[in-house]
C-alpha cells in the first residue's frame, strides 16, 4: 500500500502560491526526501497532509485515509516534526510530553523515556528557557514516542548540533527498519543523499523532479576538476566554474567528445571526471529552469 | 476530558487573580455598609439627587440605604464590570492565543478534531466563568452574613444569576471573534466589554436611546431593575442568549474551517 499518496494537490492562500497540482506517492517503509529552498512549498504540502490548511483542490491521503475527511484517522497514524516547535508556555518537558501522550491515549512512557535518554533531553526543565535545539528535541520526542506509522518530519535538524543530527538518524535509521515510512523535508541535500532512498525536488509550488536519490545524482551532467591551464570558456555547457588553486573544476552538460577534445588541446596535469552529488544536481535544476525561464521570456 | 484539564490548568492564574479581585473588592464593599448606613439618609439623598448620573446607574429606583439597594449599585458595578472583563478576556483568547503562541501546530497534528477542541475550549471556558461567580457569590453572602445583615437570598440570587447571563453572552460573543483573530485578541475583548457597558448607561440616561439595550449585555443585569421588579428583563436574556448562540456556532464554523498557519 502506498504511505501517501497525492494526486494534483493545490492550494492558494488567497492568490499566494502554496502548491500548484502536487503529486506524488510514498511507499511504505520507504525513507522519501522532499527538497526545495524555503518558500517551494515543502510545508504547504506537509501541512495539508496533516490537515493543518484545507487544500484548494486536488486529493491526498495517507495509509488509505483521505487526509480532509478522515484527518483523525491520519493524525493517529502520523508522527509530525514542525520546522518550528513551540509549547505551552510555563509547562515542563516532561509535562509536555505526557500531555501529547495523553492526546493520543496511549501510554509511551517507556519509549518516551529512552528517547529522552538517547537525545539527552532533561524532562524537568522549564520549556520557557530552553533553547531552539532542545525545543527540537521535545518535538522529536513528541513525534516519535507513539511509535507511528508514517513520520512526517519539516527540517528536522535545524538546531541539533552535529552529535544530536547522528543520533537522530540513526533513530530514525531504526524506525525504518522497523516499518515506518519516513517523509523527510529539508534543504540540506546531503543529509536526503545520506539517508533518503527517493526524493522529490519542488520548486515555485510544482514538483520538477522525483526518482530515487541514485538517479536524481546521476543526470547527464558530471563533475569535471582540471589541473593546469584550462580554458572553460571555450566549452559551452560549462556551468559552476571555479577557479581552484592550480585549476578549475565545473559542472559539464555537453557531449563528452567536445569536453575531451578541448582537454587534449590543454595544458593539463591531471583530470577528475565525477558524478556530482545531489548539491549540484539540485542547483543543476534549479538553474536549468532559470534559463527555460529565461528563454521563454 | 485531557484537554479541559489542560485548559484550566492553563488559564488557573488568570482566574485567581481576577476572582481574588472581584471577591476582595465584593467583600470590602459590604463591610463599608454598617459604616455608611449612618449617614445614609443624606447619601440617598445625594446619590437620587445627582441628575442624569442618577439614572445611568438605575438609582433613582432603589433605596439605597437598604443593603441589597446598596449592594446591588456598589457590588454590582464591581462584579459587573470585573466580571464582564474577566470573561472577554479568557472567551477572546481562547482559540486565538493558540495560534498567537503557534501552539495550534502542536495541538492540531494530534489525533484530535477542530470540534473536540472548539467544545472542549467552551467548557474550559464556561467552567471558570462559572467557578468564579460561585466563588464571588460564596464570598458575598459570607460577608453580608459577617457584617450581620439578613442575606435578602432572592434579590441576590436573582442578580448573581444576571451576572452570569451577562457574562454569557459576552463570553458568546468573544468566542466567535476569537476564531477570526490571531492576535491582538486582548483589546478586541476589553473593547467588546466596554463599549457594552457604556451603551447600556446611555440607553438609561436618554430616553430616546432605550433601544441601545438591546445591543448591551449588561441591559440584563441592572441590578437597579432587578431588585425593585424582583424579576429578570426576559426580552434583554432572550436577545442576550440568542447573541451568545450565534456567537458559539460562528465560532465552530469558522475554526472548523479555519488554515492554521
Amino acid at each position: 500500500m502506498e504511505a501517501i499518496q497525492i494526486d494534483g494537490l493545490t492550494k492558494y492562500y488567497g492568490k499566494a502560491r502554496g502548491i500548484i497540482d502536487l503529486s506524488l506517492s510514498v511507499k511504505a517503509g520507504e525513507f522519501f526526501g522532499f527538497i526545495g529552498p524555503n518558500g517551494a512549498g515543502k510545508s504547504t504540502t506537509i501541512r495539508s497532509l496533516l490537515g493543518l490548511i484545507s487544500p484548494t483542490s486536488g486529493k491526498a491521503s495517507i495509509l488509505g485515509n483521505d487526509i480532509v475527511t478522515e484527518s483523525k484517522k491520519v493524525l493517529e497514524k502520523c508522527g509530525y516534526l514542525p520546522s518550528e516547535t513551540a509549547f505551552y508556555s510555563g509547562m515542563r518537558v516532561g509535562e509536555i510530553i505526557k500531555f501529547s501522550a495523553q492526546l493520543r491515549k496511549k501510554d509511551c512512557n517507556k519509549e518516551s523515556k529512552e528517547l529522552c535518554e538517547r537525545l539527552q533531553l532533561d524532562v524537568s526543565r522549564n520549556v520557557d528557557e530552553l533553547s531552539f535545539g532542545n525545543r527540537k528535541k521535545v518535538g522529536i520526542v513528541c513525534a516519535l514516542q507513539h511509535k507511528p506509522e508514517v513520520l512526517i518530519l519539516d527540517e528536522p535538524t535545524s538546531g541539533l548540533d552535529p552529535l544530536m543530527q547522528k543520533e537522530f538518524f540513526e533513530i530514525l535509521n531504526e524506525r525504518n527498519k522497523e516499518g515506518a515510512t519516513i517523509f523527510l523535508s529539508s534543504h540540506v541535500l546531503s543529509e536526503i543523499q545520506r539517508n533518503c532512498t527517493r526524493a522529490a525536488i519542488i520548486k515555485e509550488g510544482k514538483m520538477i523532479a522525483c526518482d530515487s536519490v541514485n538517479s536524481l545524482s546521476k543526470t547527464n551532467t558530471k563533475k569535471i576538476s582540471v589541473v593546469g591551464d584550462f580554458d572553460v570558456t571555450k566549452l559551452t555547457n560549462a556551468r559552476n566554474i571555479q577557479k581552484v588553486q592550480g585549476g578549475t573544476s565545473f559542472l559539464y552538460g555537453g557531449q563528452i567528445q567536445d569536453l575531451i577534445a578541448q582537454l587534449a588541446k590543454s595544458e593539463i596535469s591531471d583530470v577528475t571526471i565525477a558524478e556530482p552529488d545531489l548539491e549540484e544536481v539540485f542547483m543543476h535544476f534549479y538553474v536549468n529552469e532559470k534559463a527555460n525561464n529565461g528563454e521563454k521570456k | 476530558m485531557t484537554f479541559v484539564k489542560h485548559e484550566l490548568n492553563q488559564g488557573m492564574k488568570t482566574f485567581w487573580i481576577w476572582t481574588s479581585s472581584i471577591a476582595f473588592m465584593v467583600a470590602i464593599c459590604v463591610f463599608m455598609f454598617p459604616e455608611m448606613t449612618g449617614e445614609m439618609d443624606s447619601m440617598t439623598q445625594m446619590f437620587s439627587s445627582m441628575g442624569s448620573l442618577t439614572t445611568a446607574f438605575g438609582m433613582d429606583q432603589i433605596n439605597f440605604g437598604s443593603l441589597i439597594g446598596f449592594y446591588a449599585i456598589e457590588a454590582g458595578s464591581i462584579i459587573g464590570l470585573g466580571g464582564a472583563f474577566y470573561t472577554a478576556l479568557i472567551s477572546v483568547g481562547v482559540l486565538a492565543k493558540e495560534e498567537k503562541d503557534r501552539t495550534s501546530e502542536f495541538l492540531l497534528s494530534h489525533p484530535v478534531t477542530r470540534v473536540q477542541v472548539i467544545s472542549e475550549k467552551l467548557v474550559a471556558t464556561v467552567a471558570q466563568v462559572l467557578a468564579m461567580n460561585v466563588v464571588v457569590f460564596l464570598i458575598s453572602i459570607g460577608s453580608i452574613a459577617v457584617i450581620g445583615e439578613t442575606i435578602p437570598w432572592k434579590e441576590i440570587s436573582l442578580l448573581h444569576l444576571a451576572f452570569v447571563l451577562m457574562q454569557i453572552e459576552i463570553a458568546g460573543i468573544c468566542f466567535g471573534i476569537s476564531a477570526f483573530i490571531k492576535r491582538g485578541s486582548l483589546g478586541i475583548g476589553l473593547g467588546i466589554a466596554i463599549l457594552m457597558y457604556f451603551l447600556n448607561l446611555v440607553a438609561n440616561i436618554a430616553e430616546g436611546s432605550k433601544f441601545l439595550k438591546f445591543f448591551s449585555a449588561f441591559s440584563m443585569s441592572e441590578g437597579a431593575d432587578i431588585v425593585s421588579s424582583g424579576k429578570l428583563e426576559m426580552k434583554y436574556v432572550f436577545v442576550g442568549m440568542t447573541v451568545a448562540i450565534i456567537g458559539i456556532i460562528t465560532g465552530y464554523i469558522k475554526y472548523s474551517r479555519k488554515d492554521i498557519s
